[in-house]
């Protein structure tokens, strides 16, 4: 279970005796296990072992924080410790707090270092190593899409963390993979009304995006779903990634004409770009007879405190929000609340919801086994877990739900209280066709590994 | 002497392959027997054997080597998307393309010396890299890697109506009537690729890339290189043209650094493009260093310990601390897994940094020489020998 | 003619701060010889001491509010900051200005930083090879690094410029170009501060003894000891002037953009593409190199450029610093023999 494992097992020492020139030509041996295994990591003792597998290190070190407190915290409610949280509140549930299928819940943690690399040598590890049957957690699209192909490969179930694209759960979906966040496409179709209703019919809008997948598929959003009400767009120029000063990219628009920003940028460089716009005075501005507005596609609490004043009054949409005044929003949040002495963000909730929605599954079908894994997740309906009536969509694995439109709080009572939110978008605003993203899920991978 | 050498060579190499070969029983104890972290062992090995050619005998600082371990990636994967899962094309295509991309680079940086040097090769790497994660992404498919998928459906294929980026051809494949379910993984004539295989067909390589930079150190060309290290003036007065020389030795390093990229995409065909970034590239230098720049066996000792940092201490958690301390009293066991926990976990860089620190103020030679220091007073207690014919010798 | 105007200011805007980064590191690089990987800390400790001086400033006294109550059910906290209830209006006055005032504190710790790091460190690899020089000045960097991630985490934070300067400049109206033309005060401050630094520096080496010795120094280490001179003494406060010149140039840029503990590494790659550029052992190249390299970037931001040349700003800084090597064999105004082995 961790490095200080001396013990040297019956597989290890099979594996040992073997090296040698046979061994090579017959590498079957080493991969075959002495005892039978229906499925990869299939848990045979008294507990299961789950990956966390977050940003330790670099520039989402704290969001990959936040998201590992709130892993230990399912893990806590999961076993029966604590005041139970969101499983309280989760409906339908299985879950008996009693571990899950009555094993015990360990868990192994590892650093993504936001790097599709270091993630998947990680994942591997707690696979290959640790033994774990679920991997979840992560901080970024490319990370997301790394480790949930490499689960599929393995045949052990991934349930992704923070990841916006659209990619996760569309071209680059996969059987064993799961998302509960959100993405551009829904980011865009819930920010159009609101936008519309605030800033009218009749906006030019310039784009600043991050030159990456991501930020071109959210301004591909954007694009559509303030276009088809009346908006005009000006630019789209792109940005490299970790460009720091954006100064260059943001000067053009003083005299472009455009009078809305919209800045498809996530973390570092949404907190600079925004930084720097207000800077240059682009939200004093009057342009074409109408207040300069800024919008921010995709909102984190976390990476906003980074921008400071600059955030008050901007729209965005983000996942989930800890001012939610709903029964299951309020238990998770005194649950995690009192344990750490701060409120979660928005990736602390996805990861807590994750591992809960796992262990029920589990539960459901009364196996481990990703085959019924994901046969009891596929076109799963649940309530209770803080975005109202939930469903997991069989076709793409994504999660449906209603999405929260957000504002830059302009008197935060405390600092965290950054966000409030304005409105909420229902489900049937931001559905759309499983076939519109393209990929295909493939078969489930249940082999033994 | 001459047969002397030769026999210690030898001998060098044979216990090298042994302790790789066994190496799953040799770091059971640490915690790192594992595959992915053995393959990983092997494959960073290669990698800084490679670059010590260049660094290690001719004394030139390349700042871009990671831009050829990147381009054996890519160019390996896109063989696995056109051609066969089978790893063989895939190696010999991808040490093929960066050593003629190495060429390309080496060609130009090779015009200057020092410094100059170093921030030209740097400089090129990191044009490859931003435009592979973004410009370039029909090749490269940017931040989200280029990737394995399944076989395009044959109607579209025969319409010449598909994206290679999410749908695969695999032509060889499909001439030898392999059937696919979902998404294939690499093999070696129906071995795969990935698990302990994987990590034996690395560990074979890593021991022939070693044979390898042995003979080159001894070779005539290793001479000429290691002459250029110490003095380049004096060999050009003699009428020696350099160049040529540092070319092919750039050329070779470049392509260990393309093999060992792609064996990076055999054992897990994904390729992105921070492969190619100046942390990659910076990690190969440190690594290098670390186990003693110049010597034979120092680089894969020093990629070995970085690798093993970076894939056991990051995972090392409260928890696992917990269970540590478990034998001190409650108290105790607190502060010690507080006190612990900085250089763990998230903290693992902490403790590299200063491992970094540590060893190179106390071991100017690297890791290699910490070994000599202790072999060397082993003999010396068992034979009284002179201790400088000790550090002299396995330096090289 | 704005776009092209406004462009030009970025581009000294930027140019200011690589000049001072690279300033910096060219004392220590290209004059004693010592490759630092460490100066990104550098740069990075500069930009923290102004948000510890920051938080310092503001410290809150903490009451608990019995009758209101958080989210997860303890007490609301209320919170003043000391400064106002002792100072007052002084008090909000020092918070105000608390990025431009830190200086007071930057120079000194940075001064004993560097004196601290030469003295403990650098010193002792002088004539060790360069290799080990990148080992250790960049295990020193991780290590500063993350000292500093452990006391103030991993999130930037930011960091407001004083209410008189935090609008923008309506540079249009003094040169009769029009009202569009604004520009944010604080980057003008930004870019007449690095223009001080950079001049003060220069006079200081080229007008003192000390500067003169130093130079002397520099160009041959032994004559100048056998003149009875004590250079090492000297090279100490060199260093330490090189620690300062990247403290300020962070703390400075902490309002533009809000430091984080990695932000050293980020500048770490730039630092020494400039100094390189400009020419080993070069005050002048490294601050020529800085301004061209800024503004180049920022031209080739632009959209015309950019429909023409796609992805163009992504890798200006290294093309132009491959086809200036390559021109030129010792950068923009490199001496002979520095670093070229």
């Amino acid at each position: 279970m961790s490095i200080n494992d001396f013990k040297l097992d019956r597989r290890l020492l099979m594996k040992s005796g073997l090296i040698g020139g046979a061994a090579l030509a017959t590498p079957m041996h080493f991969i075959k296990d002495a005892h039978a295994e229906d499925f990869c990591n299939m848990p045979k003792g008294k507990s299961v072992t789950l990956g966390f597998n977050v940003p330790q290190t670099g520039a989402y070190a704290d969001e990959g924080a936040d998201e590992l407190r709130a892993f230990k915290l399912a893990v806590k409610h999961l076993n029966g410790e604590g005041d139970g949280g969101m499983i309280n509140t989760f409906k339908p549930s299985s879950l008996k707090g009693n571990g899950i299928l009555g094993k015990k819940v360990e868990f192994v943690t590892g650093d993504t270092q936001t790097k599709s690399d270091a993630a998947r040598a990680s994942a591997k590890r707690m696979i290959e190593k640790d033994g774990a049957i679920m991997i979840s957690g992560g901080s970024s699209s490319g990370v997301a899409i790394a480790v949930q192909g490499l689960c599929q490969e393995a045949g052990v179930i991934f349930m992704a963390g923070l990841t916006h694209s659209n990619d996760t759960t569309g071209k680059d979906k996969r059987a064993n993979g799961f998302r509960h966040f959100f993405n551009t496409h829904m980011s865009g179709a819930a920010l159009g009304p609101v936008l519309e209703k605030e800033y009218g019919k009749d906006r030019k809008a310039y784009h600043l995006t991050a030159d990456y997948t991501w930020g071109w598929s959210q301004e591909k959003s954007m694009r559509q779903a303030t276009e088809s009400r009346g908006w005009k767009t000006v630019a789209a120029v792109k940005t490299p990634v970790g460009a720091g000063d954006f100064s260059q990219y943001i000067t053009p628009v003083l005299n472009s004409g455009a009078d809305v920003l919209i800045l498809n940028h996530y973390g570092k460089d949404m907190v600079n770009s925004l930084t720097q716009a207000v800077q240059f005075g682009l939200r004093d501005k009057q342009v074409n007879g109408k207040n300069f507005e800024i919008v921010v596609p995709l909102f984190s609490r976390l990476m906003a405190q980074g921008a400071g004043d600059a955030i008050k009054g901007i729209f965005g949409s983000t996942n989930w929000n800890w001012s939610l005044k709903d029964a299951a929003s309020q238990a998770f949040v005194k649950s995690f609340g009192a344990e750490y002495g701060a409120p979660p963000s928005m990736a602390a909730h996805t990861c807590y919801v994750q591992t809960l929605l796992y262990a029920n599954a589990c539960e459901m079908g009364g196996t481990f086994s990703p085959t019924g894994v994901v046969k009891s997740l596929e076109g799963f309906k649940f309530d209770g877990l803080g975005n109202g009536p939930t469903e997991y969509r069989a076709e793409d694995h994504q999660c449906f739900k209603d999405v929260l439109v957000v504002q830059g709080n302009e008197k935060p009572t405390s600092k965290f209280d950054l966000l409030s939110v304005v409105e909420v978008t229902p489900r049937s605003k931001v559905e759309y066709d499983a076939k519109m993203l393209g990929g295909s899920l493939g078969p489930v991978n249940a082999k033994p590994c | 002497m001459n047969q002397g050498s030769l026999f210690k060579d030898l001998m060098l190499f044979l216990v090298f392959a042994g302790v790789v070969l066994a190496a799953p029983v040799l770091l059971a104890p640490l915690g790192a027997n594992y595959p992915d972290l053995l393959q990983k062992f092997a494959i960073f090995g290669i990698f800084a054997i490679g670059f010590n050619i260049l660094f290690g005998l001719t004394g030139y600082l390349s700042f871009g080597h990671a831009a050829f371990l990147g381009v054996g990636s890519y160019a390996s994967v896109w063989v696995f998307k056109l051609l066969s899962m089978n790893v063989i094309p895939a190696v010999i295509f991808s040490v093929i393309v960066s050593g003629l991309f190495a060429f390309l680079i080496g060609f130009v940086s090779l015009r200057r010396s020092g410094i100059y040097f170093s921030i030209l090769t740097l400089a090129f790497a990191q044009m490859s890299y931003n435009l592979a994660y973004s410009v370039l992404t029909p090749i490269t498919n940017g931040e989200t890697g280029l990737q394995i998928r399944q076989l395009a459906p044959s109607d579209r294929a025969a319409d010449y109506v598909l994206n290679l980026r999410d749908e695969d051809l695999r032509i060889l494949d499909q001439a030898f009537g392999v059937v696919e379910h979902g998404i294939p993984i690499t093999n070696l004539f129906g071995i795969k690729m990935s698990g302990y295989p994987g990590f034996y067909f690395c560990a074979v390589l890593l021991i022939l890339a070693f044979g390898l930079s042995i003979l080159i150190a001894r070779s005539n060309f290793g001479m000429m290189l290691k002459a250029i290290k110490s003095n380049q003036n004096r060999l050009s007065y003699t009428g020696i043209n350099t160049r040529p020389y540092l070319i092919a030795a750039f050329v070779i390093s470049g392509m260990f650094a393309g093999l060992s990229g792609s064996l990076l995409a055999v054992t897990d065909p994904l390729a992105g493009a921070e492969r190619m970034q100046w942390t990659a590239s910076g990690e190969v230098v440190l690594m290098t260093i670390l186990g003693g720049a110049g010597t034979l066996v120092g680089p894969v000792l020093g990629a070995t310990l970085i690798k093993f940092f970076e894939n056991i201490f990051s995972a090392i958690n409260d928890n696992v601390l917990q269970g540590v301390y478990s034998f001190l009293p409650d108290g105790l066991r607190e502060a010690a897994v507080a006190v612990s926990g900085l250089f763990v976990g998230s903290g693992w860089h902490l403790t590299l940094g200063l491992l970094f620190m540590i060893i190179v103020i106390f071991l100017p030679g690297g890791l290699m020489q910490g070994f000599e220091l202790i072999t060397g007073r082993f003999k010396r207690k068992a034979k009284a020998e002179t201790p400088s014919q000790q550090s002299k010798q396995p330096a090289e | 003619m704005d776009a092209i105007f406004l462009q030009i200011l970025n581009g000294l805007d930027k140019g200011g701060a690589y000049a001072l980064i690279a300033l910096g590191l060219t004392l220590a690089f290209g004059t004693l010889g010592v490759v630092n990987f460490a100066h990104g800390a550098l740069f990075m400790l500069g930009a923290f001491c102004t948000v510890g001086f920051n938080k310092i400033l503001t410290l809150e006294k903490v009451a608990l509010d019995p009758t209101k109550m958080t989210a997860w059910g303890t007490p609301l906290e209320v919170r003043t900051p000391y400064v106002e209830t002792w100072f007052g209006d002084f008090g909000a006055f020092l918070v105000d200005y608390s990025v431009p005032v830190s200086l007071i504190v930057v120079i000194p710790l940075m001064l004993l930083v560097g004196i601290a790091m030469e003295r403990g460190l650098i010193r002792h690899f002088y004539k060790r090879p360069h290799a080990d020089q990148i080992l250790v000045t960049f295990g020193l960097a991780i290590v500063l690094q993350e000292l500093i991630k452990h006391y103030f985490g991993a999130n930037p934070i930011p960091q407001s410029v004083p209410e008189i300067v935090s609008g923008s400049a309506n540079i249009g109206s003094w040169f009769g170009l029009g009202d569009s033309l604004v520009y944010p005060w604080w980057r003008l401050v930004y870019f007449g501060f690095s223009a001080v630094v950079i001049f003060s520096v220069f006079a200081f080496l080229k007008f003192t003894t000390f500067g003169m010795v130093v130079r002397a120094g520099m160009f041959d280490r032994e004559q100048v000891s056998m003149l009875g001179i004590n250079i090492e003494k000297r090279f100490t406060i060199v260093f330490g002037l090189a620690a300062v010149v990247a403290g300020v140039a962070g703390a400075m840029y902490t309002p533009i953009l809000p430091p984080d503990y990695h932000i050293g590494m980020e500048f770490l790659v730039l630092s020494f593409v400039v100094v390189v550029v400009g020419g080993m052992g070069s005050l002048g190249g490294a601050v020529t190199a800085g301004f061209l390299l800024g503004i180049l970037q920022s031209f080739s931001s632009m959209n015309e450029i950019k429909s023409i040349l796609p992805g163009i700003d992504q890798i200006i800084i290294y093309l132009v610093a491959v086809v200036v090597l390559l021109a030129m064999p010792r950068g923009l105004m490199g001496r002979k023999g520095v670093m070229e082995d």
